[in-house]
């Protein structure tokens, strides 16, 4: 059984007079410690299909399968219980909270869902931002710390409660050449070492190349799934009126 | 999430706004200190007022006689009171502060060439002024002993000065009524009209029996009434069951007889004067609760500005599991700590209030005994009104935000 199992997902918004398909149909299945990149031009449908596998959002069609689990028909609760327990966030603009501290920020998570000591999540949170090398950063705020250092923070955050998928929306998208070489090398390392699915969004070549799969999306559909960088690019540069 | 780290949360959230939380808080503040003070006020002006009346009579009890049956014509008086029943009431009683005969005349009183006929010419017992919250201006009252030996003494009231006395002091001077020679040993203090408009100083006074033997030269042992009064407005009924209680065993009056006696309260006045004081607290707790009503808008607008303001903040927590009731709970518990801050507050502050509008009122109205009234009910129930008001006007703003799309909540700018 695959970790992720989509099929025939389709999400459409009904926005009165139109309706966008922004999924037409998706069937694709990722297994577990793959590293995807989904890849596409703006409008292709990636970000839905993060939301989707995110459980932020639910397909208007189609089932998903998540290690096991039917995700389409659960309730809010269900689905935030999921996101708490299976899935970490990674965001281009970082999303920690404001004024609060880079420790309190990785216990977050360990506070919603199943309850736990707050000695054992300080502990938990402080071995976490440990591997992320900010340990002597627990007590910045987000504003104290640079921008490779606040998305250490969220992926640190991201990882506390021991997902099984790594979800990145554009992780690098706000941070330089430099910062964004070390956070890929994060990924691929939690990925290598420690086995976590990581499923990226990303308009960075350098990121997608580093994943081990590279889906290419156009118009709600995949395109291209391959595990050779060089025919994703060629999808992804393919422009179907000049052919 | 558990309740302690929401009331943390809830905390550190309103300490980024300091000012803006002291000015929410500020609302409610008023409002509970309003409530508080009005309530306080409002029960000490109805216990002076209570008391006022009291002094007014409302907690006189009428024992009257049964009625007569002479030949088909039948007519109240009948001859069953005695002076040992009103003995017997003021004795056996608890709920009866004090009870006294009274025996009715009517007649001329006389000293040197000037007379005067008084509304009231009655005879009484030793504890008729007590049962009348009734005081002595000068001189003394008669004793248990004088009514014994049927003492020819008498005390009069103001009104009677100027009719017959003029410049001289009444105290130990002869008068006589009907005839009889009485020495005045008492002047009674002003009381004025009545609640029908009846002079109530107009009145003079004399030993019960010395009244029946040697006024109106009766051969019975009866009075014409026994006045009672209960040791409080509240007490009325009590004491109406007691008298009945005691004069049906006295009386030897079985479940079946016709009472020879009946029992007459004032409790419609006490009803009455019920009603007055507390639709005067009523009215002013609107007034009051208005403003706590405006103090809770207040919250509600902070919080709807706050849920406005921290869309993204509630998408992050969502995103990593945050389930719509732990939302919900974290902005409802925010609101509550508001109004309960301004709760406590208010309360501190509508206790004061109160005790200095009670001082201001006993120094600028000498004479009157406002009583500073703050009851610890009173004061839990403002506590739990003010956390309601977080909770009703902080609900709509939390559920609005537990609402909310993950996705559009991240969004947001």
């Amino acid at each position: 059984m695959a970790l992720i199992e989509l099929n025939d997902v389709r999400r459409v918004y009904d926005l009165g007079e139109v309706k966008v398909h922004a999924l037409r149909t998706v069937t694709r299945k990722v297994e577990l410690g793959e590293y995807v990149a989904l890849i596409g031009a703006s409008g292709s449908g990636k970000s839905t299909l993060m939301n989707t596998l995110g459980c932020l959002d639910r397909p208007t069609h189609g089932s998903y399968l998540l290690d096991g689990e039917e995700v389409v028909t659960m309730n809010r609760d269900q689905r935030a219980k999921i996101r708490n327990k299976q899935l970490g966030f990674v965001f281009q603009s970082f999303n920690l909270l404001n004024r609060t501290s880079a420790l309190e920020n990785v216990e977050l998570p360990l506070m919603y869902g199943t309850k736990i000591p707050a000695r054992e999540r300080r502990d938990r949170a402080m071995e976490m931002l440990g591997k992320v090398g900010l340990a002597d950063r627990y007590h910045h705020h987000p504003s104290q710390l640079s921008g490779g250092q606040q998305q250490r923070v969220a992926i640190a955050r991201a990882l506390v409660n021991q997902p099984s998928i790594l979800m990145g929306d554009e992780p690098t998208g706000n941070l330089d050449s430099k910062t964004s070489r070390e956070v890929i090398e994060l990924f691929r390392e939690l990925n290598e070492e420690q086995q976590i699915t990581v499923i990226l969004v990303t308009h960075d070549q350098n990121v997608a190349r580093n994943a081990k799969r590279t889906i290419v999306l156009r118009d709600g559909e995949v395109v291209e799934d391959t595990e050779d960088f060089l025919l994703a690019k060629a999808a992804l540069e393919y422009d179907p009126m000049l052919a | 999430m558990s309740f302690f780290d929401t009331v943390r949360i809830a905390l550190r959230a309103l300490l980024k706004n300091k000012m803006r939380a002291v000015l929410t808080i500020i609302g409610v503040v008023i409002g509970i200190a309003a409530v508080t003070t009005i309530v306080s006020i409002g029960q000490g002006a109805s216990q002076l007022v209570s008391g006022e009346f009291e002094a007014l009579g409302t907690n006189v009890v009428l024992v009257l006689p049964g009625q007569t049956r002479r030949g088909g014509v039948r007519q109240s008086g009948a001859p069953t009171l005695t002076a040992a029943d009103s003995d017997a009431i003021g004795r056996d009683c608890p709920a009866v502060l004090a009870s006294s005969p009274i025996v009715g005349t009517a007649g001329q009183i006389i000293y040197g060439n000037e007379n005067w006929n008084p509304k009231e010419m009655q005879g009484v017992g030793a504890d008729y002024l007590v049962v009348r919250n009734w005081e002595l201006e000068a001189g003394g009252f008669f004793s248990n002993t004088d009514i014994d030996s049927n003492a020819k003494v008498c005390v009069i009231g103001q009104t009677l000065i100027p009719k017959l006395f003029r410049t001289i002091n009444p105290l130990d001077e002869t008068v006589r009524v009907n005839n009889v020679p009485f020495r005045v040993i008492g002047i009674l203090k002003k009381k004025g009209a009545n609640m029908v408009g009846d002079d109530q100083d107009d009145v003079v006074l004399m030993p019960h029996t010395t009244v029946r033997k040697r006024i109106n030269g009766s051969p019975l042992d009866t009075v014409h009434a026994i006045m009672v009064s209960a040791r409080s407005t509240d007490q009325m009924g009590k004491a109406t069951k007691e008298i009945e209680t005691l004069m049906y065993e006295r009386h030897d009056v079985g479940p079946t007889d016709e009472a020879d006696f009946s029992v007459q309260d004032t409790t419609e006045i006490a009803a009455t004067l019920g009603i007055i004081t507390g639709t005067l607290t009523l009215m002013l707790s609107a007034i009051a609760g208005i403003s706590l009503l405006v103090g809770g808008v207040g919250i509600m607008n902070i919080m709807l500005v706050s849920v406005t303001e921290r869309t993204r903040e509630i998408g992050i927590r969502m995103a990593i599991g945050a389930r719509g009731k732990d939302i919900l709970r974290q902005f409802l518990i925010e609101s509550v700590v508001l109004s309960c801050i301004g709760g406590a507050i208010g309360i501190a502050l509508g206790t004061l209030a109160s005790m200095g509008a009670t001082m201001l009122i006993n120094a600028y109205k000498p004479g009157t005994d406002w009583p500073m009234v703050v009851s610890i009910p009173a004061a839990l129930i403002a506590m739990g009104f003010a956390a309601s008001v977080g909770v009703f006007f902080g609900y709509y703003p939390a559920r609005r935000a537990s609402k909310l799309d993950p996705i559009d909540a991240l969004r947001y700018e």
